[in-house]
């Protein structure tokens, strides 16, 4: 449906290059990356707002990379809102309708619509100079939703946003992706990238590093960039189920892992960081709920310390010290016990 | 009580001889002058006729040129384009050229024999000594003044504001008037008030192309020298009432349409 070949630009303190990749009709399309990586500047490309010096933008079998930015149908929403201040929140959410030659009637309906959707209806005849941050994303959100854009950019859209409204926000886009809305969500968070996307594009310094799927992404990184980025290596893709009254976090291939979760029959992602892992020769008693016994797959030195990786049905990854290795005569092949608290397991609702 | 720093008391010591040094003469001059000499002046044809010639061809000035004007403002806050600073340079000219100097360019420009003076004598208009003529001097050393701040006014509004409008759907006409020029509003408007108060008092300029019909600045010029100081101090007063009263006037007008 989108596709983007070979795109290249040259800024004076940095450059896009040979920026490549597909999003599928009704894909929730991630472009991670930190800071600067140049994500931002890919939308804008996109959206046409920056003019590339080299390469294809194919939107629905056209080449669109020459269209006027208006004629393009390409939503996007600002990491700072860029809603128009000197317009109420109706006027900016009708602002798109204009070009459409609707009645005023048909437009009042069509901004009542989204704004019940957004759910901004109290706002409507306020000034956007007294929204909070949160209503500002709806307000821009709305704006751009409403012109049924063939595809919805997001730039860091949960940035800046307090814990609760960045949840509703993000219920808010899924149920945007799931009425079929194909959207590109450029963030530095990789808990945005999994709860939300169905393929990710990992960028670094201006090039597209990794495409995939977010497990396929998350379990193989391709470099070590990747692998820093995302940073977990613990990285399992889980259902969540009760059994005897304690929440499991159940792994594909059936390994029970307890957390601390009030959801339930819900298809999760786990996180767990190696340093959270405790190991030892033998079973012992601790306050970690989650004790298994493994085989020591390998042994690798690292900077931060020693990277132990032991199956226990599913690969764990370890970060100990040079002296545990030691103390404990750990080595390759042989049998060990791992064990980590229910609250170190990070969950992400997919 | 909390003693002020020393520094501070030179400072407002200093910022009082200013402004004493600006209000003094104005004060000056209303305390000497009587209200029914002030009321006998106004009931002068005369004196009337000039303060409305003042007013409007400085306010026909200003709206004629403004629609050039506030374009090339928008131009030098958004585009860059060779010898911008130039183009710059040349816009504030008018300021620092003495205005006399200024009057007998623009005469120059706008006699019989020059091409524009040609082109109004196709439709029977001499620019020299007629209010068209007024209202281009004043122009000519007040655009300054609209220019430079329509122009801080634009490079004041977001871009990313019009990038929005622009993938709303908007063209990038609508997205100008829609906007850019509402958001810059506020700078236009005081640059209008501005070009439009530097206008009606505009002597230098005006006395060279037109020294009649005569507006008020050349008519307190006019009676001061053949009659004296006496004589041209009601009209003076007069005219500076009326101005301060048509600013504040429209100062808050502008501000009424802001808030709302």
């Amino acid at each position: 449906m989108l596709e983007i070949k070979d795109i290249s630009k040259k800024f004076p303190d940095f450059e896009l290059n040979g920026i490549s990749f597909r999003v599928a009709k009704g894909d929730y399309f991630i472009l991670l990356g930190e800071s600067g990586a140049g994500k931002s500047m890919i939308l804008e490309t996109i959206a046409g707002l920056v003019r590339p010096d080299s390469g294809e933008i194919w939107l629905d079998g056209k080449e669109i990379s020459h269209t006027k930015i208006q004629e393009r149908k390409i939503g996007l929403v600002f990491q700072d809102h860029a809603v128009f201040p000197h317009l109420t929140v109706m006027e900016n959410i009708a602002f798109a309708l204009h070009a459409q030659g609707l009645s005023r009637e048909e437009k009042r309906l069509r901004v009542k619509e989204i704004a019940r959707l957004l759910g901004i209806s109290g706002l409507l005849h306020r000034s956007p100079t007294s929204l909070s941050g949160g209503e500002l994303q709806r307000v821009a959100l709305g704006r751009t939703l409403i012109q049924k854009p063939r595809v919805l950019l997001l730039d860091e859209p949960l940035a800046s946003l307090d814990i609760q409204l960045k949840r509703d926000l993000r219920r808010l886009l899924r149920s945007i992706h799931q009425e079929g809305q194909t959207i590109i969500h450029v963030t530095h968070d990789y808990e945005e990238a999994l709860a939300l996307g169905t393929n990710i594009a990992v960028i670094h310094k201006g090039q597209v590093i990794q495409t995939g799927t977010p497990e396929a992404v998350f379990t193989h990184p391709k470099s070590e960039f990747v692998a820093h980025f995302v940073g977990v290596k613990n990285f399992f893709s889980v259902h969540l189920e009760i059994r005897d009254q304690i929440t499991f976090a159940i792994t594909n291939n059936n390994i029970p892992i307890r957390i601390v979760s009030e959801s339930i029959n819900e298809d999760a992602f786990i996180l767990i960081r190696g340093e959270d892992i405790l190991v030892s020769n033998t079973p012992v008693e601790t306050s970690a709920t989650n004790n298994f016994p493994g085989k020591i797959v390998e042994i690798v030195p690292g900077v931060q310390g020693v990277n132990l990786t032991v199956n226990i049905g599913i690969e764990m990854h370890a970060l100990i010290t040079r002296e545990s290795v030691e103390k404990l005569n750990l080595k390759a092949g042989g049998k060990c016990w791992i064990h980590f608290k229910a609250t170190a397991v990070k969950m992400i609702a997919k | 009580m909390k003693r002020l720093p020393t520094i501070q008391l030179i400072f407002i010591l200093l910022g009082g001889l200013v402004l004493l040094f600006i209000v003094a003469p104005l004060l000056g001059m209303a305390l000497k002058t009587t209200p029914h000499q002030i009321f006998e002046t106004a009931g002068e044809e005369e004196v009337r006729q000039s303060i409305w010639l003042t007013i409007v061809t400085s306010f026909s000035g200003t709206v004629f040129f403004s629609v050039a004007a506030i374009p090339l403002a928008y131009l030098l806050a958004r585009k860059n384009f060779p010898l911008k600073k130039l183009v710059s340079g040349i816009i504030d000219l008018p300021v620092v050229i003495p205005h006399s100097a200024a009057g007998i360019a623009l005469l120059g420009f706008v006699s019989r024999d020059s091409a524009l003076g040609q082109m109004g004598s196709l439709v029977g208009l001499n620019f020299v000594g007629h209010p068209a003529g007024i209202s281009i001097a004043m122009a000519f050393v007040s655009i300054p003044y609209l220019i430079n701040a329509a122009r801080d006014g634009f490079a004041g509004v977001p871009e990313r504001l019009e990038k929005a409008a622009l993938t709303l759907g908007a063209s990038p006409l609508r997205v100008f008037f829609t906007i850019t020029l509402p958001l810059a509003w506020r700078n236009i408007v005081s640059g209008l008030i501005m070009m439009f108060a530097r206008g009606m008092s505009e002597f230098g300029a005006v006395i060279v192309v037109a020294y009649h019909p005569m507006i008020t600045p050349v008519l307190i010029y006019e009676r001061f020298g053949a009659f004296g100081l006496k004589y041209a101090r009601p009209v003076s007063v007069l005219f500076i009432a009326i101005s301060l009263v048509l600013f504040i006037t429209l100062r808050w007008l502008a501000k009424e349409k802001e808030e709302k």
